[in-house]
């Protein structure tokens, strides 16, 4: 049974090379009519219509479409080969700047911004040092911190609930801020953390995610927050089912299941996107490391009609208060050092 | 008394773990049983999984969704079939050949029909999904002392596809043991030879052995993607076909032995997601890495030690003709 993973890496390979070949084939066609300026985007596993991260991702890259008129190329990840691949043939083919969403581009983009010295990156959620790429990472844990504040406020049992997808630092970040917020309301307050898995197949698991979700309720949490891109869903769907809270991740995913997703942790991916982009089109992009927070705005948590009615106006003063003390260093988020 | 409830909600969590485990083994249960290996179980499985949550999307109706699964997989057992015993192909490569096909065939449609990445648009209508059936009395009985509990979470709750697929196994048994075409479906996986002599045609025992596969792998993926979760997402099966097949195997190629083992892989699973972060006795909290490998270590120790021998069908695997 070992042979399956290979032949159908071998046959996602063979159909990368389709798909590369199309790409080229329609950013040829595209570079006709738009040679100056050329933004792309590389999104990450999960894919662009995860409802979460590489979506929000997508939502900035069309944003700035609309705005200017200037169409963008873009490319979805299905596996770990053709990162490369996919950004020197972008590079090659004149692209201005290249976005490559999340922290497993990392390594594809210190290679290929080697090779291209002219071409611009950015890469979010990670950090590559080099003269010509620009690393956005966001403060997670200070959204998350917020959430852990509406979580407890909710929570009848005192009790709540975190799954996390893929096992790494950045996930962490999220479960240590979550954490803490949920503390600093309730301090006897008990909290299950529990992680879909340890490889990306961890972001797109929906049944693995609503089985965590139950294990949790099970256990007596009314609340739980993901941060596992397309395995949320089935976390919130779970909640759902069972009438408790769930609170979304990275895009706003109130509308998801109104009246049981409690809030969402926001994380401006298509902001910083969307920058990246005008920035490079204005030539005001410069390359190095950009850490966003709350005082920037790049994170945060969503209220808007579908949610209203959860989070009570007591709820949303204690978590604005808490926002001003974050931003102006009253109170301090620990951040996740992998050890 | 705690503790008590979390082995009750642990026993919960195996039972729905294990449903689409189970379907997809009685699957392979009778096709092997046939002399057809089933390795295109994950490929059935998963196209299941999408014609369901397709259909179901579009039509509001979870119940068209399971006809769609159902043909969906029964067609491509067809196609199996076709290749392996009309054309006396290679099993394996058949199988094989279904799977990969259907792995990038989902997606590439779900694209085209939805605009959504390859996944189906989520499944959130009243009578979309399969949902758990409250047995009567379930809350008051949550109250009472120890089986009520029982009686509350592990009996009442479940959906459909739940007790449709317990009820699978005595009557599985029934059919492979006690009834004239079980005789002859067991009969043409041992000695095909003996079949055909006795005047009884071994190609239409086969497809209906594989189509019967095709049946259950509708109802296995079918679960998945619309009782389980709401939705199809890309490779949404992961490898349980393959599981199942292993299940099968440990199982010996018998009814209650495969549940058995189905319950088995399915409790090591349940286990899993309830032992992270954890606090054990003696030692402690044990790594989440580790906690996520146990259902493979368990499985290779009890395949290595305590299975014994499995004695496969004679013929399995062997395409049939008469000269030979």
């Amino acid at each position: 049974m070992d042979f399956y993973p290979m032949l159908s890496t071998h046959v996602s390979r063979c159909l990368t090379a389709i798909t590369l070949c199309a790409a080229v084939f329609l950013a040829s066609a595209a570079g006709a009519a738009e040679k100056d300026f050329l933004p792309a985007i590389v999104y990450d596993f999960g894919g662009k219509f995860d409802r979460s991260f590489n979506q929000s991702a997508s939502e900035g890259a069309e944003k700035f479409k609309k705005d200017t008129g200037i169409a963008y190329r873009e490319f979805e990840i299905t596996n770990a080969a053709q990162r490369d691949l996919a950004m020197a043939q972008l590079a090659k083919r004149g692209a201005s700047i290249i976005v490559a969403v999340g922290f497993t581009q990392a390594s594809a983009v210190e290679k290929v911004a080697k090779q291209f010295p002219a071409v611009k990156f950015t890469i979010i959620d990670a950090v590559v040092d080099l003269p010509n790429v620009q690393s956005i990472n966001f403060r997670e844990q200070e959204s998350s911190f917020l959430c852990g504040m509406a979580a407890a406020l909710v929570s009848k049992t005192g009790k709540v609930g975190f799954v996390g997808g893929m096992d790494i630092p950045l996930i962490r970040k999220f479960a240590l801020g979550y954490a803490q917020g949920v503390h600093y309301v309730n301090p006897a307050a008990e909290i299950f953390e529990n992680m879909t898995g340890t490889t990306p197949a961890a972001w797109g698991d929906p049944t693995k995610g609503a089985e965590l979700a139950r294990s949790q309720f099970g256990r007596g949490a009314d609340v739980v927050f993901h941060a596992a891109g397309a395995t949320g869903i089935g976390v919130m769907q779970a909640a759902k089912d069972a009438g408790k809270f769930s609170i979304g991740c990275d895009s706003n995913q109130n509308y998801l299941h109104p009246g049981s997703v409690l809030t969402s942790a926001m994380k401006s991916v298509d902001v910083a996107v969307y920058r990246a982009f005008s920035d490079a089109k204005a030539g005001t992009w410069k390359p190095g490391q950009l850490v966003l927070g709350l005082p920037e705005n790049g994170v945060g948590y969503s209220l808007d009609e579908y949610n209203r009615k959860l989070l009570t106006p007591a709820i949303e003063a204690r978590l604005q208060k808490a926002k001003a003390d974050i931003v102006s260093g009253k109170i301090v988020v620990a951040e996740y050092k992998a050890p | 008394m705690e503790t008590y409830t979390l082995i009750v909600l642990l026993l919960a969590a195996t039972i729905r773990v294990a449903t689409p485990l189970l379907l997809a083994a009685m699957a392979g249960l009778f096709s092997e049983r046939s002399g057809v290996i089933d390795l295109g179980l994950e490929g059935k499985m998963l196209g299941a999984a999408f014609a369901a949550a397709a259909v179901s999307a579009t039509t509001g109706s979870v119940w068209l969704g399971l006809g769609a699964g159902i043909l969906t997989a029964v067609a491509l057992a067809l196609v199996i079939g076709y290749a392996c015993i009309t054309h006396r192909g290679n099993q394996v490569v058949a199988g094989m050949a279904v799977t990969i096909m259907v792995v990038g065939l989902g997606p590439t449609l779900g694209l085209a029909w939805f605009n959504l990445g390859g996944q189906t648009p989520q499944l959130d209508g009243v009578g979309q999904r399969f949902t758990g059936i409250v047995w009567p009395w379930a809350e008051t009985a949550r109250e009472a002392p120890l089986p009520g509990l029982l009686y509350a979470e592990l009996l009442s709750g479940q959906n459909l596809l739940v007790y449709f697929a317990a009820a699978l196994v005595p009557f599985s048994a029934w059919i492979f043991y006690r009834t004239r075409f079980g005789l002859r479906l067991r009969a043409v996986g041992e000695n095909p030879h003996a079949v055909d002599t006795a005047g009884i045609s071994v190609n239409a025992l086969r497809y209906q052995a594989v189509i019967i596969s095709g049946v259950l792998c509708g109802f296995a993926g079918t679960y998945l993607s619309t009782a389980a979760s709401s939705g199809f997402v890309r490779d949404m099966t992961a490898g349980k076909g393959y599981l199942a097949l292993a299940a099968l195997i440990f199982g010996k190629w018998k009814p209650w032995p495969t549940l058995g083992a189905c319950l088995l892989f399915a409790f090591t699973d349940a286990l899993a997601t309830r032992l992270q972060g954890v606090a054990l006795p003696v030692v402690g909290v044990v790594p989440v890495q580790f906690i996520l490998a146990l259902p493979y270590v368990l499985t290779v120790l009890l395949l290595a030690g305590f299975v014994g021998q499995a004695v496969a069908p004679k013929a399995i695997g062997v395409p049939y003709s008469k000269e030979k």
